[in-house]
């Protein structure tokens, strides 16, 4: 969904196409003035994204060895893939992908869903006062990740908590900063910060149904719930997969919420997803190779994914 | 397909078709009722965590372990806000005016680089355009947390760590901003109008910057706003990248807090009031900008 668009600027398809390929050959409007203006964007992606992901290439084949029992300088060594063979051997490294996963499991159905059943509702016909529902429902994604990884700490902090009262005072006394609640209670987190945010973009996209099709739907006796289904539904799959394609890819970048969070509970140890693995690596083992070997797995699982998907949603679209 | 709607169609549409019209153009109290209480009950989730951070801000220690949480304690908020303030010599308000810095740097100057190669890449023909535009794709999907690390790697080579330009070089990146200043591009800029400045004699440049960029404001501001946001929310950036207290963003700061509040209880008010306090720039960007996000969303999702 993303690809195909562009690469179809709306001026090539119009009438003025021919007109367009004359000035090609004049001047204003060919390479060298495009130059001009990509020149500050390329820099820029060169020095912050190119540049790192090349040196972190070539950091993760080498190593720091010490001579002998480890007294002396330390020499930098060719070592090949053994950077990357002791990350994927890392027992930690590789509980923090099975958690990573477990996480978009319960992440992405809650996120994706709650979303799409929220923008349903607010575009049903009988919803009131949409503006103000849209802003509220909004207002977590003003919100950074920090403050709302630290409003939730303290919501789940048993003396502090007012869910956690609540829960006692009708008998249930659930942690919920324990082992087997931690990771739940940070999807919650990360629900609570993204859904209002695609909320809007599906709602956006519901109301660019045609409402001609869904007034006679209405007309043959589709009640609402059925017309929310079987015409709304499909017509904005574009939209929804555009949404899964961001959501794996965000899901890799977990760190933000999980850091905070340990500060509260041992729960989280400080290896507990590849991203906190990655900075344990360079920051408390100072191993700086290791910690370039795991980027670049972290960023060859985004790229498998979001192949992936744009693969399966651009099947589905077929 | 449309035998299989039709039978589909067929038990509800002989019953009491009226009926059913009117139910579904007015809604029976019961839909009514229940679609409206669904969407408060969503908004009440979205809301009140951000409530609750406002009573607790009024609390000092004692009554934020000992009342009810939606209920005001002693007021201690003013008291809550002068510690913020004083606390290490006012290194909130640095910290507030650092983030409030990188923020706006990343917004209007990446934002203006990522319109202008978005505008070239929908009005001008070169050689290579695809591939170009390929490249920018795929900075879109590489998650920013995985060259984070990298780049403190490649920072440490040049010495820069611990330098705003640690943080102020990153910020101008932006591939999505590119992608979506190509969509407004097409759909703001007529071609005529840049043919008829080129008939006029205006070079590219004088005519992006008179004509291009003007048409285009409402998706500068959007990108800006969104890079914004962005920036403002970073943690492992400066997080990775600074260690001097003075030049760290808001984000950091409060972490740090928080880490102090674990032995120190004294600290946990501050955490909740300092927090409180730096939400409320980007709230108020987004309540008067609606209309720009709102835009914004659209053009990167749905076309």
């Amino acid at each position: 969904m993303v690809t195909p668009a562009p690469t179809k600027p709306p001026t090539a398809t119009k009438p003025t196409g021919p007109a367009q390929r004359k000035p090609r050959a004049m001047s204003g409007t060919g390479g060298r003035t495009a130059a001009l203006f990509l020149t500050p964007f390329f820099t820029i992606f060169a020095l912050a994204m190119v540049a790192p992901v090349v040196y972190a290439i070539v950091l993760s084949f080498f190593a720091q060895q010490k001579s002998g029992l480890g007294f002396g300088e330390a020499k930098t060594a060719f070592v090949g893939l053994e950077n990357y063979l002791q990350v994927m051997q890392s027992e930690s490294f590789v509980g923090g992908i099975g958690r990573l996963a477990l996480y978009c499991l319960l992440y992405i159905p809650c996120m994706v869903g709650g979303a799409l059943a929220f923008a349903l509702l607010l575009d049903a016909a009988v919803a009131r006062a949409r503006k103000l529902f849209q802003l509220l429902v909004f207002l977590p994604h003003a919100v950074p990740g920090v403050i709302a990884a630290l409003i939730w700490a303290y919501l789940y902090t048993p003396g502090v908590s007012p869910i956690v009262s609540v829960l006692e005072t009708g008998g249930i006394s659930l942690n919920f900063l324990d082992n087997q609640m931690i990771l739940p209670s940070i999807v919650n987190i990360a629900v609570w910060e993204w859904t209002g945010y695609n909320v809007i973009v599906l709602f956006t996209a519901l109301q660019a149904v045609p409402r001609e099709i869904l007034e006679a739907a209405r007309v043959d006796g589709a009640g609402e719930i059925r017309a929310a289904i079987s015409i709304k539904l499909p017509l904005i799959l574009p939209a929804l997969s555009v949404i899964m394609l961001f959501t794996v890819i965000g899901t890799l970048q977990l760190f933000t919420e999980p850091s905070i969070i340990s500060k509260a509970t041992a729960s989280v140890t400080s290896t507990w997803v590849p991203n906190m693995w990655a900075y344990d690596a360079a920051f408390n083992r100072h191993n700086l190779n290791q910690a370039a070997a795991a980027s670049i797995i972290i960023a060859l699982m985004a790229a498998v994914l979001s192949w992936a998907v744009t693969r399966f949603s651009s099947r589905n679209k077929a | 397909m449309s035998t299989s709607t039709m039978s589909r169609a067929r038990p509800h549409s002989p019953a009491l078709p009226q009926g059913r019209r009117r139910h579904a153009r007015n809604g029976g109290f019961g839909s009514t009722f229940t679609v409206n209480a669904l969407l408060i009950l969503g908004c009440a989730y979205m809301v009140l965590p951000v409530v609750w951070l406002f009573f607790a801000s009024t609390k000092n220690t004692a009554d934020l372990y000992g009342t009810a949480a939606y209920a005001l304690g002693e007021p201690a908020f003013l008291e809550n806000v002068m510690a913020v303030l004083n606390q290490d010599g006012g290194v909130f308000l640095r910290w507030m005016a650092n983030s409030m810095f990188y923020a706006a740097f990343g917004a209007i100057l990446g934002g203006l680089i990522s319109v202008m190669a978005g505008y070239a890449f929908d009005k001008f023909q070169f050689r290579g355009k695809d591939s170009f535009f390929g490249i920018v794709l795929v900075g879109v999907l590489i998650p920013n947390t995985a060259t984070v690390l990298p780049m403190y790697l490649l920072a440490s080579v040049f010495g820069i760590t611990n330098t705003i330009w640690a943080i102020l070089i990153p910020v101008l990146c932006n591939p999505f901003g590119v992608y979506l200043a190509r969509v407004y591009s097409a759909a703001y800029v007529p071609a005529e109008t840049l043919e008829a400045a080129r008939v006029d004699g205006a070079g590219p440049i004088r005519s992006f910057f008179s004509l291009g960029l003007p048409m285009m404001m409402p998706g500068y501001i959007t990108i800006a706003l969104f890079q914004f946001v962005g920036v403002w929310n970073n943690f492992m950036l400066p997080l990775v990248m600074l260690q001097d207290q003075q030049l760290l963003p808001v984000s950091v700061g409060i972490s740090i807090w928080q880490g102090y509040s674990i032995p120190q209880p004294e600290f946990t008010p501050m955490v909740i009031t300092g927090s409180l306090l730096s939400i409320i720039p980007l709230l108020l960007a987004f309540i008067m900008l609606q209309r720009f996000w709102k835009s914004g969303l659209t053009a990167g999702s749905v076309k």
